[in-house]
């Protein structure tokens, strides 16, 4: 496997401030791979996807994307925590954001619309209005929204942080399987540990002032994969530990 | 019919009866305080004389011209300055200074820029609609989500163009709008005002009138700016109604 994106000693500082965000990360991400970034809130781990997608520039290091680059397609493509949809359009031009600029045919465009929301449950739902749906149908917009630009890589930050338990874990189970059938790379950025351990191929720990990653595991469980599971369960406790080892260290905050 | 529809009537009905009684009462003299029933005859006087449609239209002429210039600089104006930090800091004492400045008190210096012309009411009209917009645009702008900035960039769409067409005037437009319908009453308010200064229109008419005590016509055509302004406010809402569709 070949990787898609390479962060050679990446670091990042907002102006004004002093010490950087994080410093020294390299990572890269196989494609098709699931990697996981946990730490504690305020650790950078969006600042991270930021700098990955292009919207903040790195203080340090370099990005290389081995990704071939097509007008018809966008090579990353974001999800966020609060879905983040426009309340002024309807849940397909919503969805339509990212295919706008790209050179698509207006059928291609439809086409493809129609397959994201498909793939995300929500066929029927295009001529809604985003206030109409509830937070879990927000966040498959979103997800929806990504997967249009038929992107190689998906960063999602959070993306069901703010749902009920119950949404939370059919979401993930959707999501693994709309990561099966398509491929994609995914950068998934959580603070559950339960849930990186039960979507990951590999969780990194971001911890440190600046931070760093602090340590990575392989989650080798093999898929499908139980929430109980043993394997799952083990990577996930060692995660905890070194996480609240880093918290009583001052690491994090 | 509703209740409040039937109310609402009542309350019209009774208002023009208690007038009708005192009118006639004699209580009031006739040229102080005319009967509503004298108002049809008088308005159709004023239209088969022809002075209602020329009056009429000379105001909404000066209204239009007003309201559109003054509401389009507002607006773009306003935006401006909420999107650039150095034309917000520029503007910040200006605009303290000359806000406060009512619009009827430039009457004299559009008279004597432009004469009692078209252009010097136009120009009164659309200093009290500017204010208007501008703070609403400004307002409005300065509220929209960044998160939503960040989400189209994110796309693809980062130029200040882009963000402008996908986020920013779509975000910013139920302000906007209602700045512009503010705008729409207030430029009613001051095209009367900016006439009775000799300038062609409604408020000349009225002036002349009033000057005659023919108190009858003055109020055939209070009755008509409030007629003409009830028109403008219906129309827009309207449009604004399709405009915002997506807003419960
Ligand atoms: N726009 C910004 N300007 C200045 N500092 C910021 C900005 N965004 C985030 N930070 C700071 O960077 C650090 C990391 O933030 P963030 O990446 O959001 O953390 P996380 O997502 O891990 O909770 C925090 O200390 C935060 O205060
Ligand atoms: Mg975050």
């Amino acid at each position: 496997m070949a990787a898609i994106v390479n962060l050679n000693g990446i670091a990042a500082t907002f102006p004004g401030a002093e010490k950087p965000v994080f410093a020294d990360i390299d990572l890269s991400i196989e494609r098709g791979e699931f990697v996981i970034v946990v730490g504690a809130s305020g650790a950078g781990k969006s600042t991270l996807l930021r700098v990955i997608a292009d919207l903040l520039a790195p203080s340090a290091g370099t990005i290389s994307h081995e990704i071939e680059t097509r007008t018809d397609r966008r090579e990353i493509a974001m999800v966020f925590q609060e879905a983040r949809l426009m309340p002024w359009r309807k849940v397909s031009d919503n969805v339509a954001l990212g295919l706008e600029g790209l050179s698509v045919s207006v059928d291609a465009r439809n086409q493809r619309i129609a397959d994201a929301l498909k793939l995300v449950g929500l066929a029927d739902y295009g001529d809604r209005w985003a206030h109409e749906l509830s937070g879990g149908q927000r966040q498959r917009v979103g997800i929806a929204r990504g997967l249009a630009v038929d992107p190689d890589l998906l960063l999602m930050d959070e993306p069901f942080g703010a749902l009920d338990a119950i949404t939370r874990q059919s979401l993930q189970d959707e999501l693994l399987r709309i990561w099966e059938e398509t491929g994609k790379s995914i950068l998934f950025v959580t603070h559950d540990i339960d849930e990186a351990v039960y979507l990951g191929d590999r969780v990194l720990l971001l911890g440190g002032a600046p931070a760093k990653v602090v340590r990575s595991y392989d989650v080798d469980a093999p898929r499908p994969r139980s929430r109980e599971g043993e394997d799952v369960g083990r990577v996930g406790a060692q995660v905890k530990a070194d996480l609240s080892t880093l918290f009583d260290e001052g690491g994090g905050i | 019919m509703s209740r409040r529809t039937l109310l609402g009537a009542g309350g019209l009905f009774a208002f023009l009866l208690i007038w009708e009684l005192v009118a006639r009462s004699g209580v009031v003299e006739a040229t102080l305080l005319p009967a509503p029933s004298k108002l049809p005859a008088t308005l159709i006087s004023e239209v088969t004389l022809g002075f209602w449609h020329q009056m009429v239209l000379a105001s909404l002429n000066h209204y239009l011209i007003g309201l559109i210039s003054g509401s389009l600089l507002g607006v773009i104006v306003g935006a401006a300055v909420a999107l650039f930090p150095v034309l917000d800091d520029v503007q910040s004492w200006l605009a303290r200074l000359l806000r406060p400045i009512p619009p009827l008190a430039w009457i004299p210096f559009a008279i004597i820029w432009f004469g009692i012309s078209e252009t010097a009411a136009a120009f009164i009209i659309a200093i009290g609609v500017f204010w208007i917009n501008y703070f609403t645009a400004y307002t409005a702008v300065r509220a929209v989500d960044p998160d939503l900035i960040e989400l189209a960039s994110s796309f693809g769409h980062r130029s200040l163009g882009a963000s402008l067409r996908k986020v920013i005037l779509p975000a910013a437009a139920p302000g906007i709008l209602s700045g512009l319908r503010a705008g729409l009453g207030q430029g009613w308010m001051t095209v009367v005002a900016a006439e009775l200064f000799g300038i062609t229109g409604i408020g000349q008419r009225m002036n002349e009138a009033a000057g005659l005590l023919a108190t009858e016509v003055v109020i055939v055509y209070m009755l008509t700016i409030a007629l003409l302004y009830g028109i403008s406010d219906m129309l827009f809402v309207a449009a604004q109604n399709r405009v915002l569709r997506w807003q419960r």
